[in-house]
């Protein structure tokens, strides 16, 4: 099975936000970086997939060039190879963008599968998965917590299915079947991640990472405008002092004022 | 004209739909909002909103009995064909997020996801939306000419704000579906095992996050829930790696709590768990981080070491 996963290179959650000088941005210069979370499962459930139904992981990212990071960590992982869909303008790019950047490098490679983290750490849309399957013409699902391959008996000329758990909300879950090729969006906790072994991270070096342009004349559907801190919908009381002081000053509060103890 | 597009399920009306009315009604200033209410027979979810806006159309065809993202597809994209709406508002549920994204692409519309609040009215309006995990919040705007997407957050607009005249007339909008073009085969909805903590029910919670580092520092929270009559709750990660039954997380995937006391231990309060909480009354944060999102919702905070102010507060509690 040829399965693609599509990452993404995400500001680390240690990250303290700093915006650019127009207030539309954050300043890229000064984040660090790591695989978006999400991804990360993604990525695993395509190497067990992969362990399982034998065949090729191909990691798919659109993104500047420090987006290499993230993509030699997922090689190191286990990945086979790489498409790194390469433009200074993607750092910042939109769901319908970055969509249309990965399936002009995903269409002509026909994969069986593509999996992708259920949305993003840092613009959070939510939107690319989905997006990317009916750009490819693939069948999705989203928020999954399990993928089983569906094998047809030999001998019967069947193809090979899908049958996948789906996420409802407040503990609902569904079981949907679809057929091969289709884009699943990975729910994180559907696994147990692994890590790079340092063997991997020897073989990452060898291993191939094509670059592709960005095609040219791709539209944004939406603008920022302004990137702010967020304004508190609530008067937070902050509360100070040493551990001790700050304790006692906390149970007086909950008693006395909100009597909530 | 705005159109929201309903969420229901065997005929129950998803209240996250009101919610989006009144969103849709602050967008629209004078112009009308008109509903669609898609399902196999979805009448009496129609009638309820009848009250709410302008018109309801009521989308009624087989295929749309069990949800799939094709068939809603179709249908939607011939919904907004035939009425051509401005915008088109949806509640941000997982539903929404396994479809929306795709009639966006067919009918060549921007979409806004996660939406919290809304400036100005009409074509000119630019839309809140929380970014970074919430660390930052961003104002946008539709570019393009197709129709514009938004998706609205749960929590975020007030369902008992929704403004209600006389009763508008219910008119059904025939779609056509060809059945063999839907490629997902949905099963039953089930829930995993029954559900051992009901959350919904506890006067105090105690939840940690990522902040509590290991397995073994449960024990910590543990202990302040003990001192304060608590449940212990947590936010998803803690769940996913196994450090707390799945049945004790609290969020958007989770649990929805109204508790007298939720205490947030090393929780930065992403919108997913946000969703989840904070309808309780009394909100404390202690996070290491001063720019941690759940100090947005938070009544009290301290911003510190958890394994310094919980013991500290453990033995606060156990004086008296």
């Amino acid at each position: 099975m040829k399965i693609a996963v599509c990452i993404k290179q995400v500001p680390t959650r240690e990250w303290q936000p700093r915006i650019n000088e127009a207030g539309t941005w954050i300043r890229e210069q000064d984040a660090s970086y790591e695989l978006n979370e999400p991804d990360a499962y993604a990525l695993e459930e395509a190497l067990r997939l992969r362990e399982k139904h034998s065949g090729e992981v191909v990691v798919c990212a659109a993104g500047p060039a420090r987006v290499q990071q993230v993509i030699r960590e997922a090689l190191a992982r286990g990945a086979d190879r790489a498409i790194h869909v390469e433009g200074d303008a993607l750092g910042s790019a939109d769901a319908s963008i970055t969509s249309a950047a990965l399936a002009s490098a995903m269409t002509d490679e026909r994969f069986d599968l593509v999996l992708t983290g259920l949305q993003s750490d840092d613009q959070g849309h939510a939107q690319v998965g989905v997006m990317l399957a009916e750009r490819l013409q693939m069948p999705h699902s989203t928020i999954i917590m399990e993928v089983q391959v569906v094998d047809p008996s030999t001998g019967s000329g069947q193809a090979a299915t899908l049958r996948v758990k789906r996420e409802l909300e407040g503990g609902w879950f569904q079981w949907i079947g679809m057929p091969l090729p289709a884009l699943l969006t990975i729910q994180s906790g559907i696994n147990q991640l692994r890590y790079a072994t340092l063997k991997g991270i020897m073989a990452a070096k060898k291993k191939e990472i094509r670059k592709v342009p960005l095609p040219g004349g791709l539209a944004a559907s939406q603008q920022i405008m302004e990137l702010a801190l967020p304004t508190r919908s609530k008067q937070t009381e902050m509360i100070t002092g040493a551990p001790a002081a700050a304790a006692k000053e906390l149970v007086r509060r909950l008693r006395e004022e909100a009597r909530a103890l | 004209m705005i159109l929201v597009v309903a969420e229901q399920r065997d005929g129950t009306l998803n209240r996250a739909t009101l919610e989006t009315i009144a969103a849709a009604q602050k967008l629209a200033g004078d112009a009308p909002v008109k509903a669609a209410v898609l399902g196999q027979s979805a009448g009496a979810v129609a009638q309820d909103l009848a009250t709410a806006v302008s018109e309801v159309l009521l989308v009624e065809n087989p295929a749309l009995g069990t949800y799939t993202p094709d068939a809603f597809t179709v249908a939607v994209q011939q919904i907004v064909a035939a009425v051509k709406p401005v915008y088109v508002l949806l509640p941000h549920t997982y539903q929404t997020r396994d479809f929306a994204p795709m009639v966006a692409v067919r009918v060549g519309a921007s979409l806004i996801t996660d939406v919290v609040g809304i400036n100005g009215t009409g074509s000119s309006a630019t839309f809140v939306r929380p970014m970074f995990q919430g660390k930052l919040s961003a104002e946008v705007r539709p570019q393009g000419e197709g129709p514009r997407c938004v998706t609205i957050q749960i929590g975020a607009f007030r369902a008992d704000a929704v403004k209600r005249g006389t009763a508008a007339p219910v008119n059904p909008l025939a779609v056509e579906i060809d059945p063999s073009t839907i490629r997902q085969k949905a099963e039953a909805p089930f829930k995993e095992a029954k559900q051992a903590v009901d959350l919904g029910q506890a006067e105090r919670i105690v939840a940690v996050g990522r902040g509590i580092k290991s397995q073994e520092n449960i024990a910590i929270a543990e202990k302040l829930a003990g001192a304060m009559s608590a449940e212990i709750a947590a936010s998803r990660p803690i769940c996913d790696n196994g450090w707390l039954p799945m049945d004790r997380q609290i969020g958007s995937s989770g649990q929805t709590v109204a508790p007298k006391l939720y205490v947030a231990l090393g929780i930065s309060g992403a919108i997913q768990h946000l969703v989840g909480m904070k309808g309780a009354r009394t909100i404390v944060a202690i996070n290491k981080d001063a720019d941690a999102p759940i100090f947005e919702v938070a009544d009290y905070g301290i911003v510190g070491d958890l394994f310094d102010i919980v013991p500290a507060l453990v033995s606060e509690l156990e004086k008296s």
